[in-house]
């Protein structure tokens, strides 16, 4: 079984014990302990099942690379799926429940699967479930996908939050193992500003469990030296629980902190992601242990040799009572004798080489430990966990030769550097013939912005699996990357870690070399997505040749621990299959994040209100509390109307119609885009933007102007206010300001960058305040005007002004988007409410009313005005909406010119704007619908001829009015057309005037 | 080739599957072909299936400077729809959507389409404006769209948060019949068809010029040798414009990186495919039960598969307001893919300046859903070496004409 020994654990602290639930069942650990060495502790040895065959599965390794060990912690607001149990600290009262398994973890029904797995290997989803067609969807597909995710969704909100952190600093250090605390000293020392982070909640990385010898010290304590060391000087800052999670081009890092594991407090700051800029990087990341291939090696109770370390000496937790090593390097012997001098058992050690180093295996073998040489295993036997191995020659194809019993099996395969960070952003990879690894090619580093590399790798991480090395290491990379930032050779003392050499290690991808295709079945290489040496061996005979292929064909490394155990055997064994080499074959891109980040992380700060956080008027607050009716316009809020008390919203909209065309309106129009434009070049740039020319416009008028884009298409529109020589004033729509202002700037930056030219996006800077109606004049004049002629001489239409109304400074437009009389008062933002307020009490005895949006629209749609977005659609220009007038045709150039030369824009066919009336008055067209002819067109769709692009009931005209687009329209005038509704009745309309009141503009010119 | 069945996987399951033959031949090249077809992601392997079932073009090589299905065929979110506002691509993406309805049986490979309705939000009234539109044209285009309320929405996906601080959902675009498919298996099942009609598909192996003689083309040089041919398609999203240069004409092509992330698997918790175009974002949830998210693209040109971490943040938040389950999911991996995009975002397929050379480019962030119909329509076009009915529209000679096919009203946001 597996147990806590009553001496040992280095990072528990025994004196405060935890209680915790797993599946009901109520256990303890201590302060210190992870998730999974809780469970270990308690002889949970299975904890979930496996994703494709629900296979019991135990925990394998100590870290981040764990493939099995992924619960559902917590309830309710705070549940987590495929939490990791070894990364995930366990705290007081945590409720946690082993996933994938229905109706318990002991006895899953969903094994089944198993039962049967040999019908279900690689890729067999893409052989069957063909027929009957309609199967899948209703049948095959619901089974598959209740069958597979891991987890359950959480269903309630998430209580908790998240925050953003950003940093810049010199040098970034990944990873606070041996070779970075030394990477970090000497940085530091060299008065770099240095940010040095560590994954585990502790420092030193496996050092501290492998005790190293340095200067003659134990490694722990230069560990305890170096941090503390470092904890006194001010230009580093350590970091524990934080994990890189990607690289990104120009050194941009990517950092994940891990603040709780999770309380019952409702609501905490959980986690935060940093963003770091760092002059240089280097990632000192270390190593990953790789499992070794043999039949049964899913079994609960096969574990990763470091990782049964790892509880040892860690956590003073055995992962058996009776422990076989199978190895295939030195490294596992580590553990053997470790177990050993704990008092455990290890019967043998299976070791594929065919010797072993004298000193080693006499070492061994004093303890009483055999050693088993040429040896593999055939199979583990047990059903839910190990009960034993078979053991065979490695040279053979596993006849058994022996049975151990055992409740532990501590494999090594290996180590693979742990190169994901350095190959995000694009660094290469070298093949290590002596150790059989991928590691760093550092003549091909990731590039930054400058052109040279912006990583390098050090240590464990670089290649070197001796200490003495791995030290060294982290002292040469700092001392280059000082002298590349610094241009000083800075003075090091480094000290030096004394390590013996290790034996070769033997290049073991599956074992027994023979190994039967029977054997390959049971021989897994993703523990998690259940795949096999067999599938990748039929991937490799089907012709999935590529890694890539593989990969996605037998779902080999694709699990949530994205193949850190599995990668390198896989394509080993591809490379095998293949019959060409291992570097031949290459690895799959290493995508971030190096480990999970929840998606809550990600949105950081920017959730709920502050999502996207609404743009207020200086109105807003006003029009809140006096009946507005919300409708989103861009970024903003603008009232649909303003509904009184009994009122329906129709009823709102045609009564402020109504009171604005004989009394008075006043309408809160400051989200409209205001953007100055400024500089000596301004004139001749604005005639480059609109249609229209700007540049004779006379200081103190205002012209309608039109904007297209490069391919001719009208994109915005607005009236463009000269304010002096050089200064004019862009209005532009409310959806559109960000985006012109952007469009602006990209011409300027990019293809007039020697124009003297500013812009200026002034939108939020001044509210806009519309006073229409026939009594607009009297209501203004009754505030008090100082310095401003309204007479219709002194402000005649599209002139502006600048003075004094109630005292307050405004410059006063008069312009009309409803047909009426019109004033659009600019005043500062902060004057804005007291400017409404002073207007609602003046234009009391002129029956002012504010109105909303819709009532703007019919208004404009009355008079016939487009609209942006309702008769544009991106494929209309100008000349389809009549605005020929708006087009110069003296200017030599303007962006969309030479577009709207071509063929098809001139062509006769076109859909323009027309007017239409239904046949049947009280019938509004519905938005957006198309008219027919009665034909089919190539495609065999029904023939559309025009359609319809805004619509509404008029209370002026006491009828329906519609603005569409007709091919050839204004020459069809009283045509009735055919527009079929998605019920398939269909309504009758009558081609007019889009001009549908006051053509003459009597109420306007007053 | 052998069939695939419930009967051959048990008999192969009974002897290891040691009988299982090769998905696809991995031959050398010839010297010379009928047809060559530059790229084997999606478009090209389905355009040389057309070729050979429709047109009866046999005589055919595909050639892949990587693996088949290794570029934007295998990094896309899988989304199929049709619902577009444009007659001319209504046609293709319509043709290609019921292609799908029928092509696992087709290929006898199970692409797994999933007809499980895609959804796209209205979250203002102009939205709502521009859905009743589409939801107008397709009904003449013979589309089936509906413009849905916002109980319906919730019944149909219940994680979904109708009253949003800042966006409410009014309403919803629905087509029942969009859905997802598995992207890998519609390469590899028009790859194993096409393999099987005795074409060769040569992978590892770059183009490296386009040869010409008097304004025809005559074949390619690749790594592997020059392979005559006088009917060339170049159909390698994401590296169109550096082909056409070989091949002597420019395209009015930018290429910017589009970028996709998923969780990790979860149960089943989401049915359908929903886009909110409004906050930008999109999501579904595959048959493993990753939530599959799709991001936006760069606001600059360049070459990787990767992209800005900011367009992964934004996606991310949008989903997180709109469905405020998936906060506690975490991202497994993030990707990018290179699109290649127009001035008015709808594709090409087209003849070209050089004669016998054709082209099919410019599907943007959307072009898996195409790919039966952009098969079915390059291969007309190839095999009469003039273009097809449904490709006429999508001419070189649109951008020369102004006859833009625009959909970005239908289509706000990338995917």
């Amino acid at each position: 079984m597996s147990s806590r020994l009553s001496t040992g654990g280095k990072l528990i602290d025994r004196s405060l014990s935890k209680e915790f639930m797993f599946n009901g069942r109520r256990l303890k650990g201590f302060e210190g302990d992870t998730l999974a060495s809780a469970l270990l502790a308690n002889d949970q040895v299975m904890v979930g099942r496996s994703f494709k065959y629900h296979r019991p599965r135990g925990i394998v390794a100590s870290g981040s690379e764990e493939p099995n060990a992924l619960m559902e912690t917590g309830s309710g607001s705070k549940l987590e799926p495929n939490q990791r149990a070894t990364t995930t600290k366990l705290f007081d009262g945590m409720r946690v429940k082993s996933q994938n398994h229905w109706p318990t973890l002991e006895f899953d029904l969903g094994a089944i699967n198993s039962t049967f797995s040999k019908f279900f290997p690689a890729g067999f989803y893409y052989k069957t479930f063909i027929h009957p067609r309609f199967a899948w969807k209703y049948l095959f597909e619901p089974i598959i996908r209740k069958a597979a995710g891991l987890g359950n969704a959480p269903k309630e909100k998430d209580c908790d939050t998240y925050e953003y952190f950003y940093a810049h600093v010199d040098l970034l250090i990944i990873g606070g193992g041996i070779a970075g605390l030394a990477a970090a000293s000497s940085a530091v020392k060299s008065g770099l500003k240095v940010l040095i982070v560590e994954q585990n909640d502790y420092w030193g990385g496996r050092a501290i469990v492998d005790e190293i010898n340095i200067e003659n010290g134990s490694g722990s304590d230069w560990i305890y030296q170096q941090v503390k060391s470092l904890s006194n000087e001010k230009n580093v800052n350590l970091r524990l629980n934080m994990m890189a999670a990607g690289v990104y081009d120009h050194g941009y890092v990517l950092l994940h902190e891990t603040l709780t594991d999770g309380s019952n407090k409702k609501m905490e700051l959980r986690q935060r992601l940093w963003r770091v800029r760092a002059k240089q990087t280097i990632v000192a990341t270390g190593a990953i242990e790789r499992p070794l291939a043999f039949a049964g090696n899913d079994l609960p109770g096969v574990m990763l040799a470091s990782a049964v370390r790892d509880y040892l000496v860690n956590f003073g937790v055995s992962c058996g009572d009776r422990t076989v090593i199978v190895t295939n390097n030195d490294d596992a012997y580590r553990t053997a004798i470790l177990m050993k001098n704990a008092g455990l058992e290890v019967p043998c050690i299976i070791d594929a080489r065919p010797s072993v180093s004298e000193s080693l295996s006499k070492q061994v073998q004093s303890l009483g430990i055999k050693i088993l040489t040429g040896k593999a295993v055939s199979t583990v036997t047990g059903s839910k966990r190990v009960e034993g191995v078979a053991i065979c020659s490695h040279a053979g194809s596993g006849e058994v030769l022996e049975t151990v019993a055992c409740d532990c099996v501590a494999m090594s395969g290996g180590w693979s550097p742990v190169v994901h960070l350095w190959s995000h952003c694009g660094g290469k990879l070298e093949w290590d013939k002596k150790n059989y690894m991928f590691k760093p090619d550092l003549t091909s580093a990731p590039l930054g912005a400058n052109g040279e590399g912006m990583l390098t790798v050090a240590g464990t991480a670089n290649g070197f699996l001796i200490s003495r090395d791995v030290l060294s290491d982290g002292y040469t990379k700092s001392k280059e990357i000082i002298k590349a930032l610094t241009g000083k050779v800075p003075k090091i003392s480094m000290e030096k870690a004394h390590s013996g050499d290790e034996s070769e290690i033997l290049p073991v991808w599956f074992m027994p070399q023979g190994a039967t295709r029977k054997l390959k079945s049971k021989t897994w290489l993703d523990f998690q997505n259940d795949v096999k040496v067999s599938d990748v061996e039929l991937a490799a005979q089907e012709g999935f040749e590529s890694v890539e292929h593989t990969k996605r064909y037998t779902t080999l490394g694709m699990a949530t621990d994205q193949g850190k155990l599995s990668n390198i055997n896989g394509l080993a064994v591809l490379s095998n299959s293949l019959n060409v080499s291992i570097p031949d074959v290459g690895t799959t891109t290493f995508r971030p994040p190096f480990q999970p980040i929840s998606l809550g992380a990600i949105a950081g700060e920017a959730r709920h209100e502050l999502f996207k956080p609404i743009r207020k008027t200086s109105i807003h607050n006003w029009i809140n509390a006096n009946g507005g009716v919300w409708e989103p316009v861009a970024d903003w809020r603008r009232p649909f109307c303003f509904q009184r008390n009994g009122e329906s919203i129709k009823e709102a909209v045609e009564r402020e119609i109504v009171n604005t065309r004989t009394n008075c309106g006043i309408l809160d129009a400051s989200t409209l885009g205001k953007i100055l434009v400024k500089g000596p070049d301004a004139a001749r740039f604005l005639d480059m933007i609109y249609t229209n020319v700007m540049s004779n416009l006379k200081v103190g008028k205002c012209r309608y102007g039109l904007m297209c884009s490069e391919n001719g298409f009208l994109s915005d529109d607005g009236v463009v206010a000269r304010l002096s020589d050089d200064s004019y004033l862009c209005h532009t729509t409310s959806g559109g300001s960000d985006r012109i202002h952007a469009h602006m700037e990209e011409w300027l930056q990019t293809e007039w960058w020697d124009w003297k030219v500013y812009t200026l996006n002034l939108t939020e800077q001044f509210s806009q305040i519309a006073i229409v109606g026939p009594k607009a004049r009297q209501l203004i004049e009754k505030m008090g005007v100082d310095g401003l002629d309204l007479s219709p001489e002194g402000l005649p239409f599209m002139g502006f002004s600048e003075g004094f109304i109630a005292g307050i400074s405004v410059r006063i437009f008069r312009i009309s988007f409803s047909g009426e009389l019109s004033y659009e008062i600019a005043v500062p933002a902060l004057k804005a409410q007291e400017f409404w307020d002073l207007a609602l009490i003046s234009g009391e005895e002129f029956e002012v009313m504010p109105y909303g949006t819709e009532a703007l629209h019919v208004m404009r749609a009355e008079k016939g005005f487009i609209m942006i977005g309702d008769e544009t659609d991106g494929t209309v220009i100008p000349q389809d909406l009549g605005l020929d007038w708006a087009i110069s045709k003296k200017k030599e150039d303007f962006i969309g010119k030479r577009a709207q030369m071509r063929s098809f824009m001139k062509s006769e066919n076109r859909w323009k704007l027309v007017g239409l009336k239904t046949i049947d008055p009280s019938v509004v067209l519905p938005d957006g619908c198309y008219a027919v002819d009665g034909e089919s067109n190539s495609y065999g769709h029904k023939n559309m001829i025009g359609r319809v692009t805004s619509s509404y009931f008029s209370p002026t005209l006491e009828r329906s009015i519609a603005l569409a687009l007709v091919e050839n329209g204004p020459d069809r005038m009283n045509e009735i057309l055919n527009f079929p509704n998605l019920d398939g009745s269909v309504t009758k309309a009558a081609i007019c005037d889009p001009v549908f009141f006051d053509k003459e503009g009597k109420n306007q010119n007053v | 080739m052998r069939k695939y069945s419930v009967a051959a996987i048990v008999r192969e399951a009974l002897r290891y599957n040691a009988g299982w033959e090769r998905a696809w031949r991995s031959p050398e090249p010839k010297k010379q072909y009928d047809a060559v077809i530059i790229g084997a992601g999606g478009h090209g392997l389905a355009t040389a299936y057309y070729l050979g079932k429709n047109h009866g073009i046999k005589n055919v090589a595909i050639i892949e400077k990587g693996w088949l299905g290794g570029g934007n065929t295998g990094r896309n979110t899988t989304i199929i729809r049709s619902n577009y506002l444009q007659d001319s691509s209504a046609a293709i993406y319509e043709k290609a959507r019921s292609l799908y309805e029928t092509l696992s049986q087709e290929l006898n490979y199970n692409v797994m389409f999933s007809p499980r309705g895609v959804m796209m939000l209205a979250q203002t009234e102009h939205e709502i404006r521009g859905y009743r539109r589409t939801a107008h044209a397709n009904n003449l285009q013979g589309v089936e769209t509906e413009f849905i309320d916002p109980k319906t929405v919730k019944k149909l996906c219940p994680i979904i948060e109708l009253s949003g601080p800042r966006f409410p959902v009014l309403g919803a675009l629905w087509q029942p019949r969009g859905g997802t498919a598995r992207h890998d298996a519609v390469a590899w099942g028009y790859a194993r068809a096409c393999s099987d009609m005795g074409m060769d598909i040569i992978q590892k192996c770059e183009v490296t010029d386009i040869l010409k003689s008097n304004g025809k083309v005559v074949g390619v040089e690749t790594t592997k040798g020059v392979i005559k041919t006088h009917n060339l398609g170049i159909i390698v999203a994401g590296n169109s414009s550096i082909l056409a240069e070989k091949a002597g004409f420019r395209l009015p092509i930018e290429s910017v990186s589009l970028q996709a992330l998923v969780s990790e698997p979860v149960k089943p918790c989401m049915d359908v495919v929903v886009m909110a175009n409004t906050v930008h974002g999109y999501m579904s949830q595959s048959d493993k039960g990753e939530m599959v998210i799709g991001g936006g693209t760069d606001g600059f040109n360049n070459y990787t598969q990767r992209g800005s971490f900011h367009h992964i943040e934004e996606t991310v938040r949008a989903l997180i307001e709109t469905f405020p389950i998936i906060s506690r999911l975490k991202m497994l991996r993030q990707w990018g893919g290179v699109v290649d995009v127009t001035g008015d975002r709808s594709p090409i397929i087209s003849k070209t300046p050089l004669e016998g050379c054709f082209i099919n480019c410019g599907w943007g962030t959307g072009g898996f859903k195409a790919i039966p119909g952009s098969g079915w329509a390059m291969a007309e076009t190839m095999a009469n070496g003039s273009p097809s009915q449904l490709a006429s529209a999508f001419s070189l000679d649109r951008f020369r004409e102004g006859r833009f096919i625009d959909e970005s009203v239908a289509a706000g946001v990338a995917h």
